[in-house]
This record gives structure tokens, sequence and C-alpha cells, in this order.
């Protein structure tokens, strides 16, 4: 999954997103493969998205399963609709509510940096 | 045509000192004494799996152990479908003539047998390993995010699910094999503490040991059999992030696809065991299964509709809320009691009519579901 198509994303320790766009069906996905999942064509292109979204759904987490994550209790873990088509989830300011228009940016959590939304300055 | 002959359930919380196959095997005892069957004459077997011990031929491993040599064994994971998936092919299975007598088992010593960490991050990796799993994601997270959509859309209110726990643990008051059995009230769920907003300790099921088992059967055994009708699965997603619109998932889908099988429609049911791992789950469930219209599960609740003396009576053993959580074997105990329920033998949680009966499962965050109708023979 690493650099697909040359471009790294925060999974892969790059401060980016990076989703897949697909040239056959025109679908989006976030989670990166070899194919398009929607439509089964090959090759989908890779793009950095802008980081810019509207809040789905929101949790803060209080209980945490790890010690490393304990250390950063609460923390709020949204699902973001990102401005390219595709969701993906991600940490957010504790105050966020669905529907809130958001842009990323990358903060530490744990022993990497992660995408942190907050919202959008109007 | 198959049958649910026997059931065996152990009660649900701490067995110190028993481990997976302990627990399995003293419910599979009970499923098939109560089938009234020897153990030689089971010729299938169908088993879960257990976090507290992997293996990759468990119900080989299980068959060994118990002292029975099937012709046909193997182990089935669909997470908290599993129980109802296994039940299924057992249905398929003694359909098809390939065996007469399936034992559907799963137990774990899932409370006493590893940390409460260990419990927690072993059931997270539901999750995507790249996408999800470095964020801290836990399982209530995941049913966070889904709570705070579902109530968005749908106007449901924190104080809403609470009805769900408090109505689960008012069943298990009844149950001497529950692990919870201290009535609640919707204040006491909204005092206890926060686990992953906006769902509190008391929305989330415990951590359990125990386990259940049945047997399916080509012929009934004895006059306590109940007939599976017609079931079906839907998977429609594995995670959260790619869960599809809230208006129609999963359940509804394989609920649809039963109805079809069994010739049963939503309104002739009598009796409903739903999955229940947070009160989010149940309501959203009741809902999608057309049990309850969509943001009105908990009025109903109030109501009395799901209580034991209602129109449909829902989890009487007190479900996974209350009842427990030992993982493949805790949406099991919802089919035991649906069984006894409709035999006529839940003693004092006894229901007035059970004829028609419906099972419902969800693995995952919502994503795979098992519907099954069953119908009292006779």
């Amino acid at each position: 999954m690493s650099g697909a198509q040359g471009i790294d994303d925060w999974t892969t320790g790059e401060q980016a997103i990076v989703y897949q766009s697909c040239a056959a069906c025109g679908a989006a996905q976030y989670f990166r493969r070899s194919f398009c999942a929607a439509c089964g064509a090959p090759n989908p292109a890779t793009h950095r998205a802008s980081g810019a979204g509207v809040v789905f759904a929101t949790s803060l987490v209080v209980r945490a399963a790890t010690p490393e994550a304990r250390a950063h209790v609460p923390y709020n873990i949204v699902l973001v609709d990102a401005a390219e088509g595709f969701r993906m989830m991600a940490h957010g300011e504790r105050d966020l509510k669905i529907g809130d228009r958001v842009s990323a940016d990358f903060r530490r959590f744990t022993d990497r940096l992660i995408p942190y939304f907050t919202r959008t300055k109007p | 045509m198959s049958f649910i002959t026997g059931v065996g359930l152990t009660s649900f919380g701490r067995h110190e000192g028993s481990s997976t196959l302990d627990l399995m095997s003293r419910a599979a005892e009970l499923a098939i004494a109560d089938a009234g069957l020897k153990r030689s004459e089971i010729d299938g077997v169908l088993c879960g799996y257990s976090t507290v011990q992997p293996h990759i031929m468990l119900a080989t491993v299980f068959a060994e152990h118990f002292g029975i040599t099937p012709s046909y064994a193997h182990a089935v994971q669909v997470g908290g479908a599993t129980g109802l998936a296994m039940t299924m092919l057992a249905h398929i299975i003694v359909g098809a003539g390939i065996a007469r007598h399936v034992l559907v088992v799963g137990g774990e010593n899932r409370l006493t047998g590893q940390s409460r960490d260990a419990a927690i991050l072993a059931l997270a990796q539901v999750g995507h390993p790249a996408y999800e799993m470095p964020l801290g994601p836990t399982i209530p997270a995941y049913y966070g995010l889904v709570a705070s959509r579902y109530m968005h859309e749908y106007g449901v209110s924190e104080q809403d699910l609470a009805e769900f726990a408090v109505l689960m643990r008012d069943h298990a008051a009844d149950h001497p094999g529950a692990q919870f059995r201290d009535r609640i009230t919707v204040a006491d769920v909204m005092a206890s503490k926060p686990v992953a907003l906006p769902l509190k300790l008391l929305d989330c099921c415990p951590v359990s040991d125990g386990g259940a088992a049945f047997v399916i059967s080509r012929e009934p055994t004895s006059e306590a059999a109940v007939r599976i009708r017609g079931c079906a699965q839907a998977h429609t997603h594995q995670y959260v992030t790619t869960i599809p619109g809230f208006d129609r998932m999963g359940a509804a889908i394989s609920l649809q696809r039963a109805g079809e099988h069994s010739g049963i429609a939503i309104g002739d049911v009598r009796y409903a065991g739903i999955y229940d791992s947070f009160t989010i789950t149940l309501a959203m469930l009741l809902e999608e299964l057309g049990l309850a219209g969509r943001g009105e599960a908990a009025a109903q609740v109030r109501s009395g509709h799901f209580s034991r003396n209602g129109a449909v009576p829902l989890n009487t053993h007190g479900g996974l809320l209350s009842y427990g959580h030992c993982g493949v074997g805790g949406a099991m105990a919802h089919l035991v009691e649906t069984q006894l329920q409709m035999t006529g033998r839940a003693g004092g949680r006894q229901v007035k009519d059970a004829s028609i009966a419906l099972l419902h499962g969800d693995g995952g965050v919502l994503s795979s579901h098992v519907s099954m109708f069953l119908e009292r023979d006779g």
C-alpha cells in the first residue's frame, strides 16, 4: 500500500491525506488498493486530498484500550466526508458537531502524526 | 426442514478457572441432554472462535476434547453474528442430509482469561489496520460514531438509548444466570462513566465468561422442538468508515430475504431476540427491522411493548447488555431463551405467546447480518 503510484500519506509517515478515483465509474475511495472497489476497474488514480470536508459523525473516547492511547484521553474520533467524495476517520476538536465544515492538519497521537480536523473559519 | 431440538446455556459472568473448552463442553452437555440425545448421536459440530484461545481448527479441538467423532465439523467466524450464522448453516446441513444432529456451540472465558485491555484491544481489531486502528478507536467508539449519526438523523436522545439498558436489566433481574441483575434507572445510565460518548458504561454490554449450545436436527426429538422457518444474511461493509446510509442497512436486507424464504412477515412476530451489544445497536436494529418506526423504539420500550407482558417481548433473559456477552456464546443466549419461550419452558419468565419469533444478529459494526424466523411446531 505504501507509496502506491508514488504518493505517501499519513499512514506511511507523510503529512498528507490521499485517495483514489476511478476513471471508469467515477467512484472515490479512501482505502487504497490496486482496483476500484465499486466497479472492479484496475489502476484507480491516486490524488492528494485538500483536507476540506464536513463532519459526518463523532465519538469522544474516554476509555482507551492501550496505555499509549490512554495518555491522550479524551480524544474525539470523527468521520469526515471529504470534499473529494470519500469518507475518512480522523481526530478532531472536542466540540465538533455533525455538519460542521472542517479542514485537516496533523497532530501527534501515540507514535505518529494523524489527521486532525478543526472547524473551518467562516 | 430443521428443528432446534435442544438448548444449553451456562450462567454468564465470572467462571474463574474455566477454559474456553470447559465452557463449550458444559453448554454442549446441557444441549445434548435437553435434546434427549447421546453424545455419539451428534454427527455434526459447528463452533465459533475464542479470542482467548485462538486456533486454526477449533471445532476439531473441541470434538477431540469432548470425545466425539463427527462426520462434519468446522469453525465459523462472523463476529457477533456467528451464533445465528452457525444455526443457519446447521439448518442447511441437516436439510441437505449431510448430518442428522448438528451441535452448534460457543463459549469463552473472555472475562477471566485475559485482561480487560486485551479484551478491548482484541475486539477493536475489526477496524481497518492502516486507516482506523492507528487512531485509537475501540468497539464502543465505532458504535459511538454510529450512535451520534443515528441520533442526529432520527432525533434519538441519550435518555432514549438508556431505556434499552433499563429494559434489559429488568428482564435479567428474573434470570438467575444473568451477570447483572440489580435494576437500574435511566438516571443511572445517564450518570454512568463515559466510555465513548454518546455511549456510557451502562450503554455497553459487559465482558463475560460463559457458554451456549444448541442441537439442530432433521426431525424433532421431543415435544420441545422449534422449527427453523427461514434464514438469510446480508454483508454490506466491514469498517465503520465504509458503512452505507442509515436509511437502509444490512438488517433490512437480510430480514427481507428471510421473509421470502419463510413466508413470515414482521407483523407476524410474537417474540424477538435481537442483538444488543450496545443500546444503540438494539435501537437501530429494532427500527431497521420494522419492529418499531424510525426514532420510535424508545417510546415503544416506555409503553411496555417489548416487556415480558407486552405485544412483542424482547430478549427476556436480559440480552447482551445484562445477561452478558462472552463472545460467540453471547448472542446464542438469545436463541436459547427464545427456544425456551417458544416451548413453554421459560418458568417465571414465560411469555403468553411466542409462537413465531424473529432472531437477528449483527457482527462487526452493523457489518454482517443474519435474520431468522422460528415457529413453534404443532
